[in-house]
């Protein structure tokens, strides 16, 4: 095994470790900018990757489309009221070409809803490609591959 | 001083119904036996799902589990998945192909075959004259519980009733008309879903028969503006009231619909403007302008079109408030790789993260939580009426087709519905 170098394995988990608070913190319309504009981001069960299949629950291929689930999520989606809380792992660099690198790790996604009980909402891995440019690392694609193939009530806010 | 009085509360009609039939087990139970085990057919799933001699995939008639398998002459059979033995669960998997057609249980391994004949028990005569079955044991009497299976366009159906019509009658003429349209040629499955709600399956059988609650719900239109007022809508349901599709098609040859997103924002202003209209671009592909196609088929599956997301939601009921769908997402077989694409950004608008739809699991929810210890109390359903109509068209703005479900859901369980008996004061 070889050891990524540590200023990446540093920049892609400093990028993780941001993106999971912001989502758990509530900064949905800050989501957006951990992609590049031309991104493409999917949640996707385990159960489909396994088998070839291609149906994702949430499939956006544009930054904007990224926007769109935020201003829907804020102003017309209804779902139960919760908190959510990632918990990542610390990131597998699993290639290298230029200034794209791909990278993997597991997470884990804790969801309580009103009724004060904290539940295993979605576990699973991120499939990333990165571009790393001028000191940061940001998502070209972000696969989420959830094992938890029984969704609870309904999948609203980002993983 | 305030004396109460136990009397026989109203039954359920159509228009009010006990709240307890979402939370009754010896109602859910009921339902097991009158419903999903009686003169109805149950959907089980997509012939495509399972192309090849030997696939295979697990499903459910109401709470039992059921294995779907295509045996070696193609014919498709359905059997319990429970082992005649002691009752295990016989395949583990949720899919797969079991080459040899051989399934066999891994506690005693007792073989079936795929129709679900027993052909195999290890040491049936014992091992050197000791133990093994008596002489007289036959093992064409203990064979799994075989259900009678019929296809209508690659959407395969079960029943376990041996009174019951051919499914073409079963399903009827209206509804066989719709099923054609979206199965107008071959299919291939793009995934699947699945939806946990802490609910009862009547309410979401309610939900996907309720056109009244898309405009109110669902509020992803009005908040990109886009405007769907002018558009022609049309409820249709056969005599025995619980199937029923619902259709919105464009006004005949006015609205260009790929640019229909621009449109309705010039017409709203002020509301926000989607950033990817191609989320909402649809691509009329079956020959005529409907652009939204849901059809409940009773008891346990919804087929729909929405833009070009085409799918099937099985409803698997795994308790009086807990409830299973099962999206299974498809394409037409020549789908080329964009159109694909395509499809999967359409899909954004509906399953469980849908945009258009992430309600109704909700919507649900609620309503169990809503009423419990309610029994004895009665939902109101009169929006357009108190009668079941074949034919309905007004904007969706109805309950028919709901009344229809429970016109026919009620004669189907009859004499298991006591009614409630309720306090009042003397
Ligand atoms: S339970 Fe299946 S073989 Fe014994
Ligand atoms: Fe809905």
């Amino acid at each position: 095994m070889t050891i990524a170098d540590p200023v990446l394995q540093g920049l892609i988990d400093s990028l993780n470790a941001a993106y999971g608070l912001c989502l758990d913190d509530g900064r949905l319309e800050d989501w957006p900018e951990f992609f590049v504009e031309d991104c493409l981001y999917q949640v996707i069960a385990r159960e489909n990757v396994d088998n070839g299949l291609p149906a994702a629950v949430m499939y956006c291929d544009s930054k904007g489309m990224l926007v769109d689930r935020v201003v829907a999520l804020r102003h017309a989606n209804v779902f139960p009221e919760h908190f959510s809380r990632h918990l990542i792992s610390r990131a597998v660099v699993t290639g290298s070409e230029g200034n794209t690198v791909t990278a993997e790790a597991s997470y884990a996604v804790l969801q309580t809803r009103n009724d004060g009980e904290t539940r295993i909402y979605n576990a699973g891995k991120y499939i990333d490609r990165l571009l790393v440019k001028d000191g940061a690392a940001r998502l070209v694609s972000r696969t989420c591959v959830y094992d938890t193939h029984r969704i609870a009530t309904l999948l609203a806010t980002p993983i | 001083m305030n004396t109460q009085v136990r009397v026989e509360a109203q039954r359920s009609i159509p228009t009010a119904i006990d709240y307890k039939v979402y939370h009754d087990p010896e109602i859910f139970a009921a339902e097991q036996s009158n419903v999903f085990k009686g003169r109805t057919w149950c959907y089980l799933g997509l012939e495509a799902e399972i192309p090849n001699a030997g696939d295979f995939r697990t499903s459910h008639v109401g709470e039992t589990p059921v294995v779907l398998v295509r045996g070696q002459d193609s014919k498709i059979f359905a059997w319990v998945n429970r082992c005649a033995h002691k009752g295990a669960t016989v395949c583990r998997s949720l899919r797969g192909n079991q080459a040899d057609g051989a399934f066999v249980c891994v506690y005693h391994q007792w073989a079936y075959d795929s129709e679900g004949t027993l052909v195999g028990v290890p040491f049936r005569r014992g091992m050197k004259g000791v133990g093994g079955y008596d002489k007289d044991f036959d093992p064409a009497n203990h064979s799994l519980e075989k259900l009678r299976v019929e296809s209508y366009k690659g959407m395969v159906f079960g029943t376990f009733s041996s009174e019951i019509e051919p499914l073409e009658d079963f399903l009827g003429p209206v509804m066989r008309k719709y099923i054609d349209r979206v199965f107008h040629r071959p299919i291939k499955v793009l995934g699947y879903s699945r939806q946990y709600m802490a609910g009862n399956w009547k309410l979401y059988s309610e939900n996907s028969r309720d056109s009244y609650h898309g405009a109110l719900l669902h509020l992803f239109y009005p908040t990109f503006g886009i405007y769907r007022q002018s558009q022609d809508s049309a409820g249709e349901l056969t005599e025995q009231g619980f199937h029923n599709v619902f259709t919105v098609s464009k006004p005949k040859g006015d609205i260009d619909y790929t640019s229909f997103g621009d449109e309705a924002n010039r017409e709203m202003q002020g509301a926000t403007k989607l950033q990817d209209e191609r989320l909402l671009q649809f691509r009329p592909e079956i020959d005529d302008d409907v652009g939204l196609h849901i059809q409940s088929l009773f008891p346990n599956v919804v087929l729909q079109q929405i833009q070009n997301t085409l799918a099937t939601r099985q409803i698997v009921t795994l308790g009086p408030d807990k409830t299973e769908l099962v999206w299974t997402y498809f394409g037409y077989a020549d789908d080329d790789e964009e159109t694909t694409r395509h499809r999967l950004r359409n899909l954004n608008l509906v399953g469980p993260s849908g945009l258009i739809s992430m309600e109704d699991g909700e919507a649900v929810e609620l309503c169990q939580q809503g009423t419990i210890g309610a029994e004895g109390k009665f939902n109101f359903i009169e929006m357009g009426g108190d009668d079941v109509r074949e034919y309905y068209a007004p904007m969706g703005m109805d309950e028919n087709a709901v009344r229809g479900f429970w016109k026919g859901y009620l004669e189907l369980m009859s004499d298991a519905l006591s009614a409630s008996t309720a306090e009042v004061p003397a």
